[in-house]
């Protein structure tokens, strides 16, 4: 799938919770169900520096793909994490750096993209594009 | 008897909606709401009289200048300072400690010097001293707390050396709400020469802070934690180790006269007020003050107490619940994590219910590093808050435990 398609999947996903308990509670759930960061990969160099909560980032080049990996000590940070993961991991670098990440906005997330959340998403999606930028230059 | 609930409807930001629910102020420790004649001094000012004060001959800048300093007197009062000339006007109280690094740091610390700082200091009260400790070469000592979140007096003694100079402590941990013990502290200094300065930033606004009963050397506090503007704050100094001091920062105002032979200083406490200084504010500062007066600190602190035995009771309830800071003096604030539910997480959900507390380290690290833990949430109580938005708080906590619950 396209990332666009991706991201469309999991738009069409979130439709279904009009509450947003509900919403946070799936996001929640994504955190604990992605499977934790090698401690290997749990590095200072891998972490991305928001100020509340520590977000490990772990990126490959593998047969023409990039493929993610993260982990957060905060669950909703971990659970937006494997979002991202899920949109992004797995597909050419190329694709990467020319998609736009919309869904985000249109799960009513947007709170989170502020610069000034601290929450670490701004950065994540920043750390993402420089990955691709670079193994695009491969 | 004063009826609390009627007091809300002097702060109109209460009233307030945050995604459709009835807001939950309870981050009172980071900054506390205006009441409306406080918003009504500063609009008053611009309205009626706003003009540069200490300078012109004509009308309003008297006016100005009479309001700025009636503003002084009423701070003075409400500290029990001796003298006005010992009420500086600074931006906050991370300029009030900064000043006193510099100016008295300058003059009276030097190399091999010590400086006493607690465990529990905001870093506000740590920073301006390492720097002050780098540039002098002297050594910065820690005063240690116990779990409970209180410090641990009886070590001054063994702490203190004949190079001790300076002992600064909070009067009230934002990040624990202890309430330490700071007359018992400078009685215990003051005959080995030690001079201490007090940060009552988390009291002024909680309880009855009288600097000569005290009988601290500074003293350091912040409008906007006081129902008054942001960027005001106060140094009190007793006015003989004032007057030895040098002046900080230089400009206009400050000066008795400037020529490029000699420059002069002008007296306390214009010699540390260099600049046009934020006069509205400070007015603005005068009228929380007497608004809070008229309520009575003392009402103030009775109605905070009831409302943090409450929440204390009411969130110790909740499975999992560990509180920071059990001292046995504490001021109406509350610092917890529940099981291992990240701060953040916590802080997050309980936003989207409209309620708002302070996540993380509060700005006070050594404290989360002593428990060895990432942060906390803190819900910091007003005497505008209600057993009712306490009873919200713990519905929401219990929600959340609820969805975190479903996960093990």
């Amino acid at each position: 799938m396209t990332i666009n398609d991706i991201q469309d999947e999991i738009v069409s996903e979130f439709a279904i919770f009009d509450d947003w308990m509900d919403k946070y509670a799936y996001i929640i759930e994504l955190g604990s169900e992605m499977p934790s960061l090698d401690n290997k990969y749990q590095t200072e160099d891998n972490l991305i520096r928001g100020c509340q909560s520590k977000v490990w980032f772990h990126a490959e080049h593998k047969d023409g793909k990039v493929i993610f990996e993260a982990d957060s000590d905060a669950i909703i940070t971990k659970g937006i994490a494997a979002l991202l993961i899920r949109v992004f991991s797995n597909q050419t670098a190329q694709d990467i750096v020319d998609s736009d990440l919309h869904f985000i906005d249109e799960i009513g997330l947007t709170q989170h993209l502020s610069p000034t959340r601290s929450n670490g998403l701004l950065s994540m999606v920043k750390q993402i594009k420089i990955y691709a930028l670079a193994f695009s230059k491969l | 008897m004063i009826d609390f609930n009627k007091i809300r409807e002097d702060f109109p930001i209460l009233q307030e909606k945050v995604y459709g629910k009835s807001l939950v102020y309870l981050d009172n420790g980071a900054t506390t709401q205006k009441p409306k004649q406080v918003i009504d001094a500063i609009t008053d000012c611009y309205l009626r009289y706003n003009s540069n004060i200490h300078r012109g001959v004509h009308y309003l800048s008297n006016k100005a200048t009479d309001e700025h300093e009636s503003a002084r007197e009423i701070v003075r009062s409400f500290i029990g300072a001796a003298s006005s000339k010992e009420v500086i006007f600074t931006a906050g109280t991370t300029e009030s400690v900064n000043l006193v690094a510099n100016s008295f740091g300058e003059k009276f610390i030097s190399e091999g010097d010590e400086i006493i700082v607690s465990e529990m200091e905001h870093h506000s009260n740590i920073v301006p001293w390492q720097l002050l400790c780098e540039r002098k070469g002297a050594v910065l000592k820690v005063l240690p707390f116990n779990e409970a979140g209180e410090l641990l007096v009886e070590e001054l003694d063994s702490l203190i050396t004949e190079k001790t100079k300076l002992l600064c402590v909070n009067h009230v941990s934002n990040a624990l709400g202890t309430v330490n013990p700071v007359k018992e502290i400078v009685e215990k200094v003051r005959s080995r020469g030690v001079k201490v300065l007090v940060d009552a930033a988390q009291s002024i606004q909680h309880i009855k802070v009288d600097v000569q009963d005290i009988d601290c050397d500074f003293l350091v506090f912040s409008a906007h934690k006081l129902y008054a503007p942001t960027g005001v704050g106060v140094l009190y100094g007793k006015e003989a180790l004032l007057d030895e001091m040098p002046p900080w920062q230089g400009g206009g105002e400050m000066i008795e006269s400037v020529s490029f032979e000699k420059t002069t200083f002008n007296e306390l406490p214009f010699k540390f007020e260099a600049g046009t200084p934020n006069y509205v504010g400070n007015i603005a500062l005068g009228a929380a003050i007497k608004y809070l007066e008229e309520i009575g600190i003392d009402n103030i602190s009775a109605y905070e107490e009831d409302l943090l035995s409450y929440a204390t009771e009411k969130l110790t309830s909740i499975p999992g619940m560990r509180i920071y800071g059990q001292a046995k003096n504490k001021a109406s604030l509350i610092s917890f994590l529940i099981d291992d539910i990240h701060p953040y997480d916590l802080g997050t959900l309980l936003d989207k219910m409209g309620i708002a507390v302070r996540t993380g380290t509060h700005c006070a690290e050594t404290v989360m590093q002593h428990y060895d833990i990432p942060g906390t949430i803190r819900a910091s109580f007003a005497f505008y808050n209600t057993k009712e938005e306490v009873d919200i708080l713990y519905e929401g906590l219990m929600k959340i435990c609820k969805i975190f619950g479903k996960l093990k």
